[in-house]
């Protein structure tokens, strides 16, 4: 690598980094599908698909090539640049976000990070931004399909999203007011000097924060509980009734990318992020390498644990009616994020 | 690499701003608003103002142009017409428009000793956080403006919430 300047190997890297997290992110998207379902299955006492390949491990593939493979459909009535945009601003804005993550611990090659596509010091509220920005793709395709069902359900969705924003907001600035930054690396960092114990949901008494965060997380997503943009009981199938083919799959993907980065975020604010649980209670054995591995599976299990418990509240509780959810979001969470900014800014005073 | 960034965020700020003046249809000019505001966002960026950048993503295109789009798409706006007023406003205003571009730029480029020269995309690598900065200005030197603009947005919630509620 000697030939190569600074700057070329930093973007070469760059680009390798970039491309490897976007596999990597796309595949997680496809098994969560199948993991959804299989364990969905399995709560409802049968088995899920099992047919293609060993344990139905293949059927995300030969899902992913009949999407392909299915005609696009494109109804006459509709505005067809805003409906081409819309799919695409959803998955690219599910997609982005993944980039200020970091899913190990610093480990670096030839001065670049290798497990942080962008180190940037307002990492939280980029991931912020973006998810604002992609309540554009929702809204968008409701509006540009030219359905009374599609529009109800981004009306929905988009009263929904800019609600449940706000208190998913607030819910994480007790987080920050502890680790005095914006940049996720530092806030994992604050949180890694005794394992378990200084994560922010246990040592830093961050616990109602954590239930806020989640439950708006839930609202963010459009997931069950708070399904409604989609309630296919009377909506049809809300705002993606219209679509067909790859740009029903690219919104179908935005939902489990938003999942897993829903995921990632509640990992690296509430739990630690890649530092273990067990903290210096397990010697470092097996050297640099085995360690930035374990640092990546701690960071994996995390994650797989929040999507696996997305799913087990999918599969229980049912759905809200949409004025319950409005006066919950705007009555009890937003009130109660408030008062933990409070109480957490008076005993950070009263320390510090 | 930061010259390149101000020129393609800036030019794509300069196309938004004009096909948000050309387009017809009322979601499209708003759409175009937002490409606007996104790339001021990156332009901000670039000069080092990271806060602010989030900011404008977060509150004007994330918030703000979201409820453009949902009155737009409540009312069903449809196409504008041309009227009277609207022909009144081509021929003033592109005159008024071509006035105050170059007064400005008169004052730009004569006062331009006066106005530091801004650094484009130079605090980009050594990324300072001014975020403690910004907030320790807010809450100390600028604390009676800065609640002053609380209390005004409070008065206008406020206001909504009268004309909002039905008559009993």
């Amino acid at each position: 690598m000697s030939h190569l300047t600074k700057f070329e190997v930093f973007l070469l890297l760059s680009v390798i980094k970039v491309a490897v997290v976007l596999v990597i992110t796309l595949m997680c998207v496809a098994y969560t599908v199948l993991l959804e379902r299989k364990l969905i299955g399995r709560m409802q006492n049968r088995w899920g698909p099992s047919r293609v390949g060993p344990f139905g491990l293949l059927q995300p593939l030969v899902d992913g090539a009949k999407l392909f493979l299915k005609e696009d459909l494109m109804p006459l009535a509709v505005e067809r640049p805003l409906f081409l945009a819309a799919p695409m601003i959803a998955l690219g804005c599910a997609l982005v976000s993944v980039a200020v993550v970091p899913f190990g611990a610093i480990t670096r090659v030839q001065g670049v990070d290798i497990f942080q596509v962008a180190s940037v010091n307002i990492g939280l509220l980029v991931i912020l931004g973006i998810t604002s920005i992609g309540v554009y793709g929702i809204a968008l395709s409701g509006w540009s399909s030219n359905n009374k069902y599609s529009l109800l359900g981004s009306l929905r969705s988009t009263a929904q999203v800019i609600s449940y924003e706000l208190a998913l907001g607030l819910s994480l600035v007790g987080v920050v007011l502890r680790a005095q930054s914006l940049n996720l690396r530092t806030i994992v960092d604050s949180q890694s000097a005794h394992g378990m114990l200084s994560w922010n949901i246990f040592g830093g008494f961050q616990f109602v924060a954590f239930f806020i965060y989640l439950m708006a997380a839930y609202a963010e997503t459009n997931r069950a509980p708070f399904d409604l943009p989609e309630a296919e009981t009377e909506l049809v199938a809300g705002y993606h009734t219209e679509y067909s083919s790859m740009k029903f799959a690219m919104f179908f993907m935005a939902e489990y990318a938003n999942m897993i980065t829903v995921s990632c975020v509640a990992t690296l604010l509430f739990f630690g992020g890649a530092s273990s649980p067990f903290g210096h209670l397990i010697p470092a054995v097996g050297g640099a390498f085995v360690q930035a591995i374990l640092s990546v599976f701690w960071f994996v299990a995390k994650v797989f644990a929040f999507l696996f418990l997305y799913i087990w509240v999918r599969s229980t509780l049912p759905r809200f009616r949409y004025d319950q959810l409005m006066s919950f979001g705007w009555k009890f969470l937003l009130p109660l994020a408030m008062a933990n900014i409070i109480v957490t800014s008076f005993v950070l005073a009263m320390r510090g | 690499m930061q010259l390149a960034l101000f020129i393609i965020f800036g030019a794509l700020a300069l196309g938004g701003a004009l096909n948000l003046l050309f387009q017809r249809h009322p979601i499209n000019s708003a759409l175009s608003l937002v490409v606007v505001m996104m790339s001021l966002a990156v332009l901000y960026w670039s000069l080092g103002a990271e806060f602010l950048a989030a900011a404008q993503v977060i509150v004007y295109s994330g918030a703000i142009m979201v409820l453009f789009v949902f009155v737009i798409m409540l009312l069903n706006a449809g196409e504008e017409q041309k009227t009277h007023g609207s022909r009144a406003a081509y021929t003033v205003g592109i005159p008024g428009a071509a006035a105050i571009f170059c007064l400005l730029s008169f004052v730009f480029l004569s006062q331009g000793g006066a106005l530091k020269s801004a650094n484009i995309g130079g605090d980009l690598g050594n990324g300072e956080d001014n975020i403690a900065a910004v907030s320790a200005m807010l809450f100390t030197k600028q604390l009676l403006p800065f609640e002053v603009t609380s209390i005004l947005i409070l008065v206008a919630i406020l206001g909504a919430v009268v004309l909002a509620r039905k008559e009993q």
